[in-house]
């Protein structure tokens, strides 16, 4: 009877008793090679963990032992799903928010919804079965969760997913997009963030294209994608001068300067020099060309004079000098100069000038600082030097003191 | 100017009063023993000097010194940064507390060497382990003072050691923590015991000892004794005054040129001000005279039989110190005999473990 009423259960997405009994398993274990695989790969399977069995895709009858039966078509049996059924399949429970509150109250239920507006869930419904679905960013019968440092849609891990379909050209030649975006990825100060520093806040593909409903953004959106983690600088672009121009040219906002997938570490040899973005759009003489060499001047300027005075810091400290409080302006300094190379994004001289001045005299104080530091020392050692001085004069005259009176009492 | 005859009248007066003639009388009968190893007696008045010095500059760091979590970094960072001279004052107490508690143990190992431990003198040498343990004492309290990052750790794991203990362990913890964990009242707690209690008694022990050392006068080594009595010479003896005494003098200044280096040299650093929220920093350690302690705990396994591998160790310490304060009375045998090569070999062994566990747990 409870046999019976699993098996009735089961193809309706819900989970087995604990204890019931799984033919697909016990004969799909003990099979060999890709018969085997699901049944191996099973065991790890996040779904697995919570009680749920392989009739719960595939339908069928797992309380019986008889084939013909456990996999009859008149019981469920389903077999293979077929690639353009997957997502609904999937979406049977992860679409059903009283069913996903039992597992994880927080997980969402819009992904199905999500995904069929996804460029993926669009060319699949055109009947693309080469169009990415569910497994192939989560993997099958060994789904993990996505805090599972080992699941594929892990932060670390997402790039590699996606690049395993994206930088494949023979893959991806039928669509005409370009292959080279992981690549590029890889050699992007967001990548470093992600794989070198690990931190899993970092931007990677998902971050700005979506998951499930992942869409490249559009030229009107970029600024707002790059501005969801980039607050200030988005603020300070959409003031800009640059904002409607761009706009008006159907140039998208950030990438424009900093590319899209290979954002490189920014240094205000973009603003001026050979390296300049500037010059892309700007002669020369321009006045635009002129304002971005003045904040890269006022910028690297700021730069050397907290180098400087922190080297001068450093030198103090390193003399065994106290010089923790200057050291905490020193940072206050630092914060000038990232302020400065943030207010470029305004592109206006006087919003650079002013966190460069603030950060110059911060610089400047600290520099006193650590070079009165080393006047102390020194001057501390020429007093070391004569109370040393003083110190063996006395312990001389001391001993000429004994020795005196040493002789007379001899005499004596 | 005044007339000798007023003056002798002065004198007469303060002499009547402060019984200056005694003094001088017993100065000038004292004398100490001179031979080849006269040179370990400089070093208890050399402690004696590091001591006074430490009480001064202690006297200037409490101008300033504020004992509160909120105040006690800023206030030693103020006294360093701010205050005419403060760095050296804080340097000197900071060294001198160093060399004060390092002359100390060579104090001790001469005392253990020399023989000088021996009958009459079982007090002396008990007054003396008591003082040593006393500038540990002032050590450990007066390190958390600064409320650094490293100081704080140092004391959670001092006090969590304390709490390890049975049976008095965890109460005494909590006596020493003012709570269940170091706090702001642990400081202040450590402030009354650095300025007002340790010195108190430091000051009584101080002066028993010193009475002793008067009373018995300076040991001769056994060794130079059986020599002397074999010749049928006295030991030559040197007066203490003026000739000890200037010789002390010359000790102390050498002490006071090493100190004034080493404070202008290598200015004892603040550190980063503690945060009790904050993890751990890694690579924490006591200070060099609980190093040899420190490390003989981290090697010891987690359990040795069914008791805890560290409380095992703190058990062991508190034998071997119990054992060693009690020299006196194991070193002499039924008959009165010192054994000499008991004691030497037993300090030859301590001061080859003490050395060598504490340069190890330095380096590692």
């Amino acid at each position: 009877m409870k046999l019976r009423f699993a098996a009735v259960l089961v193809p309706l997405g819900l989970p087995p008793p604990a204890e019931a009994k799984d033919s697909c398993w016990e004969c799909h274990a003990v099979l060999e090679g890709p018969l085997q695989r699901p049944a191996a790969l099973y065991k790890a399977d996040v779904h697995a963990r919570h009680g749920f069995g392989c009739a719960a895709c595939h339908g069928g009858d797992p309380s019986s032992d008889d084939p013909h039966l456990s996999m009859s078509p008149r019981r469920g049996f389903r077999g293979k799903i077929s690639r353009a059924a997957i997502a609904k399949l999937c979406a049977h429970c992860h679409s059903d928010a009283s069913l996903m509150h039992k597992y994880n109250p927080r997980q969402r239920v819009d992904q199905y919804a999500q995904y069929l507006t996804s460029v993926h869930g669009q060319r699949i419904a055109q009947g693309d079965t080469a169009a990415a679905t569910c497994i192939d960013c989560h993997s099958v019968h060994d789904i993990r969760n996505v805090k599972d440092a080992r699941a594929p849609v892990h932060p670390l891990r997402l790039p590699d997913t996606c690049a395993r379909c994206h930088a494949d050209p023979g893959y991806m030649a039928k669509y005409g997009i370009p292959t080279d975006q992981f690549d590029k990825y890889r050699r992007s100060v967001h990548w470093q963030a992600l794989a070198e520093r690990g931190d899993l806040s970092a931007p990677s593909c998902a971050s700005c294209h979506g998951n499930h409903g992942a869409t490249p953004p559009g030229v009107s959106s970029v600024a707002a994608v790059c501005g969801t983690c980039h607050v200030l600088l988005e603020e300070l672009f959409n003031k800009s001068p640059h904002q409607p121009v761009f706009a008006s040219m159907g140039m998208a906002g950030c990438i424009v300067c900093h590319g899209n997938h290979e954002v490189l570490k920014p240094s205000p040899a973009m603003l001026a020099g050979p390296k300049s973005v500037c010059a892309q759009c700007h002669d020369p003489d321009s006045s635009g060309a002129i304002a971005g060499a003045e904040m890269a001047r006022l910028i690297n300027d700021l730069r050397a004079s907290l180098d400087r005075a922190r080297a001068m810091l450093e030198r103090a400290a390193s003399s065994g000098m106290e010089v923790s409080e200057a050291q905490i302006r020193q940072q206050e300094a630092e914060e000038a100069w990232i302020k400065a190379r943030v207010a470029v994004h305004a592109f206006r001289i006087e919003a650079v000038r002013e966190p460069v001045e603030t950060g110059l005299k911060l610089a400047a104080e600290t520099y006193r600082a650590g070079v009165a530091a080393l006047e102390e020392r020194n001057r501390r050692r020429i007093g070391l030097a004569v109370s040393l001085v003083t110190i063996a004069v006395t312990m001389a005259g001391l001993w000429m003191a004994i020795r005196a009176i040493e002789r007379s009492q001899g005499s004596s | 100017m005044l007339s000798a005859a007023t003056r002798r009248r002065a004198a007469n007066w303060l002499d009547e009063r402060l019984g200056v003639s005694a003094v001088r009388e017993f100065l000038r009968h004292k004398t100490v023993p001179l031979h080849s190893a006269t040179i370990w007696y400089y070093f208890g008045g050399i402690t004696l000097f590091l001591f006074v010095i430490q009480v001064l500059t202690g006297i200037l760091l409490l101008l300033y010194y504020r004992p509160t979590p909120a105040e006690a970094f800023e206030s030693v960072q103020f006294i360093m940064t701010r205050v005419e001279f403060g760095w050296l004052v804080r340097s000197i107490h900071s060294w001198a507390a160093n060399l004060m508690i390092l002359t100390a143990f060579i104090h001790m190992f001469s005392v253990v060497f020399l023989h000088a431990y021996r009958r009459p003198r079982e007090l002396t040498w008990l007054s003396g382990i008591v003082l040593l343990a006393l500038a540990l004492a002032f050590g450990f309290s007066g390190y958390l003072l600064p409320w650094n990052e490293v100081a704080y750790f140092a004391t959670k794991v001092g006090a969590d050691m304390v709490a390890s203990l049975p049976g008095i362990g965890p109460p005494l913890a909590r006596f020493l923590r003012g709570g269940e964990e170091v706090g702001g009242a642990t400081l202040t707690r450590f402030f009354g015991f650095h300025v007002a209690v340790l010195p108190a008694i430091t000051t009584l022990v101080l002066l028993f000892h010193l009475a002793l050392v008067q009373k018995h006068g300076i040991s001769v080594p056994p060794k130079l004794e059986a020599e002397s009595r074999r010749r049928g010479l006295p030991i030559p003896q040197m007066p203490f005054f003026p000739n000890f005494f200037l010789r002390e003098l010359m000790a102390w200044y050498a002490a006071l040129g090493v100190l004034g280096s080493l404070a202008a040299i290598f200015p004892w650093e603040l550190g980063v001000k503690a945060d009790p929220f904050a993890p751990a920093p890694a690579g924490i350690r006591p200070e060099w005279y609980f190093l040899a302690l420190f490390y003989t705990l981290k090697l010891l396994p987690s359990h040795v039989w069914i008791i805890e591998g560290e409380l095992l160790g703190l058990i062991g310490f508190a034998l071997l110190a119990v054992f060693w304060a009690l020299l006196p009375f194991w070193a002499t045998n039924r008959q009165g005999e010192i054994r000499t090569r008991l004691v030497t070999g037993a300090g030859v062994a301590l001061l080859a473990y003490l050395s060598t566990f504490s340069a190890l747990g330095y380096w590692r």
